[in-house]
């Protein structure tokens, strides 16, 4: 088992305001490693770097071992780097069969010298990629859904969709973003088993950022915690659950510890016939 | 009797339900807090209180009227004010006009709230001819918090005043917060914080899931280690 | 010096009069893209269609034997502005507020402004005719020249022009105090800044929407009878000044009044500057150059007019997009 990821210190300014300082983490092939931190704590800035949606304005990161650092994401898609959206991004007019044969990349049928004059080696690629797919919406139990239209299916079959066109290619490592927003515990449920089924019979690797933490706990083993921008610990999310530094990051206490100033003039502003 | 109560709630967006059957009371005069984990819920609730999305069962009463569901428009007459927490001034206004604007509704004078408002905000009366977009983010917050205090509400409703502020500008904003309340003015407020607003809160509020999670004080709930230990789901 | 005034005449105030009529035009424009949020294509046969209510209620006032100083078109345009705005409020009503309502999209309630031009433009075939008319019906219009020591050619100016340039002035004076001094004039920046949170803060949108459709409607009337009192009038007068308009309001940016002004007058200005014969100008020192003039310098021959205030709508688009006054992008 190798690093899939490594971030190297990496940093991103946006003007003056330093949302990721100095952060350094490691994925490792075969994991499904976790993300977390408090709002503005600069995970999903250091999400979209690593995803190729954002360069960082300085560090490294590395792909199993290749430098990658700036590669526009659809250049780390070709090198097995894919991720989620939190908001499905589904061809709502093309079926689902359709829209997970549109996720492998330079198909023959998409040049005009091949469409036109090689038709039998197209028809040939198209047969062996429809069957993929198929494979694909089996694995995920949603083949009675093959020749629907993306855009009538419920909330919850697309985020299946979602997953299933990260399947589509052999992926190295499936980046997933917030998947359980706006989701029901039945349906999360079914996400994470066949998360589950792809990491363990399938060997696919996760890097998932998530604030749901029954989600985190169910899947994620390591636990990566970052605040302020950089990384603060990481491991086992019941160690990480009892983290004293953790639980006072996330709880939104702050360094100087003017929480007990600002009591004590809530409580003189109150005056004695106030509620306590 | 409470100013404001809610019970019961179910609320969402279309068909998606976030609240699943909340409760809250905030009696006058009260601070009250709502905090909890990402996705429990907290924004969802004022914005439920304040009539912009659907609410599928439950109550919302405030001063013995049933508002269950009501029109945002139809607020300011309740004397009910939003601050929401994203785009909350009139960029391209001044300070002085966000102000004025604040005060649409209202038939008769207000330079004597006007001032009051610029008494609790100093900052303000310099840059009252700026435009507001110029300003910076703490400032912002300030000219929202005065835009809504213009129709002299009996209640105000605040969403994540401190987010995307600095850690010194938080403590002024809090501060100002109890100000507010020191003029008889009841708040309800969903901040991220939970710990310092907690600190100034009457009462607090902790969602999870899109239930109530623990009720109690301020201090109550800041004295009890199981509710810090909540928000990582531990 | 004669060549100078030719250049002021022809150039200069040319370009000042469209001008003009584009700013009054673009004022209206830009309220109703900024508050409204859409393109109201209408607008130009709106502009006409309330011309042709000044020049009615004009052979009105002389069928009643009135007599003027002023030109009775001129004293006709008030109340058909009034009645051009209930109109505009009219139309709002009927065609876009129950598709507002419905949720449509911007793209539908343009669609719905292209089918209300449509009809204006055949309603008002059907009961103007085709013709030209000239609005000046109880006496021709007066000319006034200024003689300038140096030149036997003197500055000319029209009645129409003079109107127009007085009332254009006392349009921008009086919006400007509108918009900064008053409450709904703040109400309607207010609403064209964040309508969400005007909403929230209590302002009657309903109140806004009149005012909009009230000072649009009435420009739109005033730009078209006081073009018509200079040019003519004709039915389809103001299709051929709707694209410049829209222009100058792009160019202005968009929801922003005061960027249509300069923007009226900037496309105004290159229009009748690129159409001029600039080998004029180079006559008086035609002795001093080495090369002969052409005949003719104009930057864009007359048939291509059109083209001026297109490009330079490409060009602020491409540098600067948001406008001159950077107003909103929709």
């Amino acid at each position: 088992m190798g690093t899939i990821i490594e971030v190297r210190s990496v940093s991103k300014r946006f003007g003056g305001f330093l949302a990721v300082n100095d952060c350094s983490l490691s994925v490792m092939a075969g994991s499904v490693t976790g993300l977390i931190g408090p709002n503005g704590a600069g995970k999903s800035t250091l999400f979209n770097i690593v995803a190729g949606n954002l360069a960082p304005t300085s560090g490294t990161i590395l792909l199993d071992g290749k430098d990658v650092t700036g590669l526009p994401a659809h250049e780390l898609f070709s090198l097995g780097l894919l991720r989620t959206f939190q908001i499905a991004h589904e061809f709502s007019h093309m079926t689902v069969t359709e829209n997970l044969m549109m996720v492998p990349a330079q198909q023959s049928g998409e040049g005009l010298m091949d469409a036109w004059f090689r038709p039998g080696r197209v028809a040939r690629e198209e047969t062996a990629i429809r069957r993929k797919a198929e494979e694909v919406l089996d694995f995920l139990k949603i083949s009675h859904v093959r020749n629907e239209l993306a855009g009538n299916l419920s909330g919850g079959q697309k985020k299946l969709l979602e997953l299933g066109r990260t399947m589509m290619v052999d992926a190295k490592v499936v980046l997933l973003d917030e998947i359980a927003a706006g989701v029901n515990r039945t349906l999360l449920n079914d996400l994470a088993s066949n998360i589950e089924r792809l990491n363990q019979e399938l060997g696919y690797t996760f890097f998932v950022i998530e604030h749901d933490m029954d989600l985190i706990a169910r899947l994620c083993d390591p636990v990566i915690v970052m605040a302020a921008g950089s990384v603060m610990t990481q491991g086992h999310i019941a160690d990480i659950q009892k983290n004293e530094a953790v639980i006072e990051a996330y709880f939104g206490g702050s360094p100087t510890g003017n929480a007990t100033t600002l009591s004590a003039a809530a409580e003189a502003a109150r005056g004695s016939g106030a509620p306590a | 009797m409470s100013l404001l109560s809610v019970t019961n709630l179910h609320a969402g967006y279309g068909q998606m339900t976030i609240l699943k059957g909340v409760d809250m009371a905030l009696d006058a005069g009260e601070i009250g807090v709502i905090v909890g984990p990402n996705g429990a819920g907290k924004s969802t609730m004022l914005k439920a209180i304040f009539g912009m999305l659907t609410i599928s069962e439950g109550s919302i009463s405030f001063d013995g009227a049933d508002v269950t569901g009501i029109r945002p428009e139809k607020l300011a007459g309740h004397k009910i004010a939003f601050v929401p927490q994203e785009a909350n001034v009139f960029a391209s206004l001044t300070v002085q006009e966000n102000l004025e604007m604040g005060a649409y509704s209202r038939r008769d004078a207000y330079d004597g709230i006007i001032d009051n408002v610029y008494e609790l905000f100093p900052d303000l009366k310099n840059k009252r001819r700026q435009p507001a977009g110029e300003l910076s983010g703490g400032q912002r917050q300030m000219v929202a918090f005065g835009r809504a205090l213009m129709i002299e509400p009996k209640l105000i409703l605040l969403d994540e005043p401190t987010a995307g502020l600095s850690p010194l500008f938080m403590s002024v904003i809090f501060d100002r917060v109890i100000a507010i309340n020191r003029t008889g003015v009841t708040v309800a407020m969903v901040e991220q914080n939970a710990k310092q607003a907690l600190a100034i809160a009457h009462k607090g509020f902790v969602l999870a899931n899109g239930q109530n999670s623990y009720t109690g004080t301020g201090s109550e709930l800041l004295a009890n280690p199981d509710v810090a230990r909540s928000f990582l789901g531990g | 010096m004669n060549d100078f005034i030719f250049f002021i005449n022809n150039g200069l105030i040319a370009g000042l009069i469209i001008g003009s009529i584009y700013a009054l035009g673009a004022v209206g424009v830009t309220l109703v893209f900024g508050i409204l949020r859409f393109a109201h294509f209408a607008h130009g046969d709106i502009m006409t269609m309330g011309a042709f209510f000044s020049l009615i209620i004009a052979y009105l006032l002389q069928a009643a034997g009135f007599h003027s100083i002023f030109a009775l078109v001129f004293i006709g345009m008030f109340p058909a502005m009034v009645i051009t705005a209930l109109i505009a409020i009219g139309f709002d009503r009927v065609f876009y507020k129950p598709l507002r309502e419905a949720g449509a999209r911007p793209i539908v309630l343009v669609m719905a402004s292209l089918g209300v031009t449509l009809m204006l433009q055949g309603v008002i075939r059907l009961f103007g005719g085709v013709s030209a008319r000239n609005m000046f019906i109880d006496r021709p219009k007066e000319i006034f020249q200024f003689h300038v020591p140096g030149a036997h050619r003197p500055i000319v100016l029209t009645e129409p022009e003079v109107i127009l340039f007085i009332f254009t002035a006392v349009t921008v004076v009086a919006l400007h105090y509108f918009l900064t001094r008053t409450r709904l004039g703040k109400a309607m920046r207010a609403v064209s800044d964040n309508p969400d949170l005007a909403r929230i803060t209590g302002i009657n949108t309903e109140h806004v929407v009149w005012a909009t459709w009230i000072i649009g409607g009435a420009l739109a009337c005033a730009a078209g009878t006081l073009l018509s009192m200079d040019v003519a009038l004709k039915p389809d007068l103001s299709w051929n000044i709707l694209l410049p308009i829209f222009a100058a309001t792009i160019v202005g940016g968009i929801g922003q009044p005061y960027g249509a002004i300069a923007g009226g007058f900037l496309v105004g200005l290159c229009e009748s500057l690129s159409v001029f014969n600039w080998a004029i100008l180079l006559r008086p020192i035609k002795p001093l150059l080495w090369f002969d003039i052409p005949s003719s310098l104009a930057i864009v021959p007359t048939q291509y007019k059109l083209m001026v205030p297109f490009v330079i709508l490409i060009i602020v688009l491409i540098y600067r997009p948001t406008g001159i006054f950077k107003g909103r992008v929709l």
